[in-house]
């Protein structure tokens, strides 16, 4: 099993995948930059396109995905349950809020932003804000995870659900905190900075040239999560998930290995957050509930936990079907058999059955890494031995 | 099977001592602020200090109810149910149907004492069933899968139970007519409403029974049994798998009665309620000592105090950091004290 996993490991993270990915990107990028809205294209297909996978519904995809690889790190690479990370998406939602937008009005700080000078507020450039965002999520990974790391694993689970339900709520009540007024509370952060590309600045609706740059965000966290992986940090993640006990005993320092996961994995929430923010042009509070803590863990369930592609597969069929996917095919249903079904209200149904079947029948998800599919299957391979005792091994 | 106490673990050395004596200055600190905020509260408004502390304590009866049904099903297969609040949720819809439309009972009256009564009985044999079906349909399966198997699929099942709900219930709450009498008491300058005395008169026969179940018969010892070590059970000739069931029922008897007495002193139901109640009722569970029956009784209603006074008096946070305080407790709780208030020490088997 060892010697199947390490040669795995080589092939995996090759840079092989960097050519692959840049095609595919690019693809995807020239069609709905410039074949879609191309005027010698038949009506059909850019209604169809229009009707089933708008731009934007890609673009919120791929935040997802980017999201999804970070909550990768923490559930599929080092087996700790996270049930908050939306915490983390709002923090860094936020940092976008504050650093790239007019909220703080009475101050007037610039550097390399994309506004004109004069405008009120804090405008720092995009990808600065990018690693701002990503810092103060992976400090607060820190801070959350120090004192709740030593737990047992369901109830580590329970304490980051907690922090899921304060840290929205905090923003939620955010417009007199102590007095101070740090989110605008419900009405939320309405209009952040335009991303700042040289050439021109991209504002809300130039879904194309967003499309590049979340691509190219999710390559980063891509790349991190192979290269991590394959190095000395991630296999200690990998060794923590399989058997805690054994890691320490092989000299694995417990706390600080699953802070660093937890700080990784933060940090992808920051730049999900971020990303977020430019994409829908502002932050709302209300967006930030426990449904898309699940819905990315469902997505990584779905993919296959600790393998990257799974993950990014997984992630683009849950937020394509949560996002557009259900809505598109409802409309399509309807109108074909004159019902009036409300499919919208079966994402409930779709996303429990999904965590459900996929526990019960395919543990491993749609693309298993093969090192997890053996783990998680300890116990049909030796099920007689199982039962006399009570293995216990991804806790 | 080796069994080795953390406690003991440790015993003796540095760490564990140290561990002991942060536990006792966080204790002592958080009761001292805790003791001056109600003292304060108590001189600056005593009445309305004795009304919120009753109809929190009202809102933690609910609390307990449901907390046992955690605190049974964590002792016995060491899952976190987080399906069970949503079974509280469809528990309240069907009790407000049953009573409402299939019973036709919309006041207080003979008849409406009646489709309670037969409410009761029937939201109680729902919840058992739908609970013994979840555990016979999906976590029997997994019952030697890794931890995170059963974990991810009770939040799976919470999804597909707010599914039926939001189907059941539709996605805005609804107002129901309730039939418990609506009039109050006056004790001095603070009201007791009827319904607060009729959930407790019907309440706590609910959890002494409970209680009898699992102390004094034979199949509660059964369930003591495997919940300390299943195998040996199994060898002592008890049927584990009947034996689990039957914890997943006695779990979601009580969580139905909890949906029925929610729906009549509230009086409103929606999807999403399952959720946070179900929550804050583990929060119960984990305060009191998670696995400990009692436990579960004295956190539910502590929480629902604590959650009470700081909704409603006038040196607190206030209603909307409700859910933040909870959870705070939570946090701290689990952090610096993870075996509870009436917890024993955690016991890790290796």
């Amino acid at each position: 099993m060892a010697k199947t996993s390490v040669s795995n490991n080589v092939t995996r993270s090759n840079r092989k995948w960097i050519i692959g990915y840049s095609i595919a990107g690019l693809i995807l990028f020239i069609t709905y930059q410039f074949l879609i809205p191309w005027e010698g294209l038949p009506l059909g297909i850019y209604d169809a396109v229009y009707q089933w996978m708008p731009p934007s519904a890609i673009n919120e995809s791929l935040v997802y995905v980017i999201m999804a690889l970070g909550l990768n790190i923490v559930v599929g690479y080092a087996g700790l349950l996270d049930l908050g990370y939306v915490a983390f998406w709002a923090i860094g939602g936020y940092c976008a809020g504050w650093f790239m937008s007019e909220f703080f009005y009475f101050l007037n700080i610039h550097f390399l932003g994309s506004v004109p000078a004069e405008a009120p507020g804090i405008h720092i450039n995009f990808w600065m804000v990018l690693l701002i965002g990503g810092f103060v999520c992976a400090l607060f990974g820190i801070l959350i995870g120090a004192p709740t790391l030593r737990l047992k694993s369901d109830y580590l689970a329970l304490v980051t659900l907690g922090f899921g339900e304060i840290i929205p709520q905090v923003f939620f009540n955010g417009e007199n905190f102590f007095g101070f007024n740090i989110s605008n509370g419900t009405k939320g952060i309405v209009r952040v900075d335009p991303i700042p590309v040289g050439v021109k600045d991209l504002g809300p609706f130039d879904f194309g040239w967003k499309l590049l740059i979340f691509l190219l965000l999710t390559a980063v966290m891509v790349f991190i999560s192979l290269r991590l992986r394959r190095g000395r940090l991630g296999r200690a993640w990998l060794a923590i998930r399989e058997d805690e006990l054994a890691a320490s005993m092989m000299g694995v320092p417990l706390m600080r290995t699953k802070l660093a996961s937890y700080a990784v994995g933060a940090f992808a929430g920051g730049l999900g957050g971020v990303a977020f923010a430019t994409h829908v042009d502002g932050v709302y509070a209300e967006r930030f509930n426990f449904t898309i803590s699940i819905f990315l863990l469902a997505m990584v369930v779905l993919g296959g936990m600790g393998n990257v592609w799974g993950v990014i597969l997984g992630a683009f069929i849950l937020s394509w079907v949560n996002g557009n996917g259900l809505t598109a095919f409802g409309q399509f249903y309807n109108d074909r058999f004159g019902t009036e079904v409300d499919f919208a209200s079966f994402t409930f149904l779709l996303f429990g059955l999904v965590l459900i079947l996929m526990m019960l029948f395919k543990r491993e998800g749609l693309l298993p890494e093969s090192r997890l599919k053996l783990m998680l299957h300890e116990d049909e391979l030796d099920d007689e031995d199982a039962s006399g005792s009570k293995k216990k091994v991804g806790k | 099977m080796a069994k080795a106490v953390e406690a003991k673990k440790f015993s003796g050395t540095p760490g564990q001592i140290r561990q002991q004596r942060v536990e006792r200055a966080g204790a002592i600190a958080i009761s001292a602020i805790a003791a001056v905020w109600m003292l304060a509260n108590l001189i600056k408004a005593p009445e309305q200090f004795a009304q919120v502390a009753i109809s929190g304590l009202r809102n933690g009866l609910i609390y307990a109810l449901i907390a046992l049904g955690y605190t049974l099903v964590y002792g016995i297969i060491e899952l976190i149910n987080f399906a069970h609040g949503d079974l509280f949720m469809l528990s309240a819809v069907f009790s407000s149907f049953f009573i409402t439309y299939w019973m036709g009972a919309e006041e207080s009256n003979g008849y409406g004492w009646f489709a309670f009564g037969l409410c009761l009985i029937a939201v109680m044999i729902f919840g058992a069933v739908i609970n013994v079906l979840i555990e016979r349909l999906a976590y029997r399966r997994l019952r030697h899968a890794p931890r995170l198997a059963p974990l991810i699929t009770a939040v799976g099942m919470s999804f597909l139970l707010n599914f039926v709900g939001l189907k059941w219930n539709g996605s805005t709450p609804r107002q129901w007519p309730t039939v418990i009498p609506s009039g109050d008491i006056n004790i001095g300058e603070v009201r007791i409403s009827m319904i607060t005395v009729w959930l407790f008169l019907v309440g706590f026969p609910l959890l002494l029974a409970l209680n009898y179940l699992v102390t004094n018969t034979k199949q509660g010892k059964a369930m003591r049994a495997t919940s300390q070590d299943r195998d040996a059970s199994t060898l002592m000739g008890i049927n584990v798998n009947k034996t689990i069931a039957f914890t997943f029922a006695l779990g979601g008897a009580m969580a139905g009665a909890a949906g029925l007495l929610y729906q009549q002193s509230i009086g409103t139901t929606s999807y999403n309620l399952g959720f946070q109640l179900g929550l804050i009722a583990f929060t119960s569970a984990v305060l009191g000592g998670i696995g400990n029956l009692w436990g579960a009784v004295v956190g539910g209603l502590l929480i629902g105090l604590i959650q009470g006074l700081n909704d409603g008096l006038p040196i607190a946070f206030g209603q909307q950091w409700s859910q933040s305080v909870v959870f705070t407790i939570l946090i701290i709780i689990l952090v610096f004290k993870p075996a509870g208030l009436l917890g024993k020490a955690v016991t890790e088997k290796v």
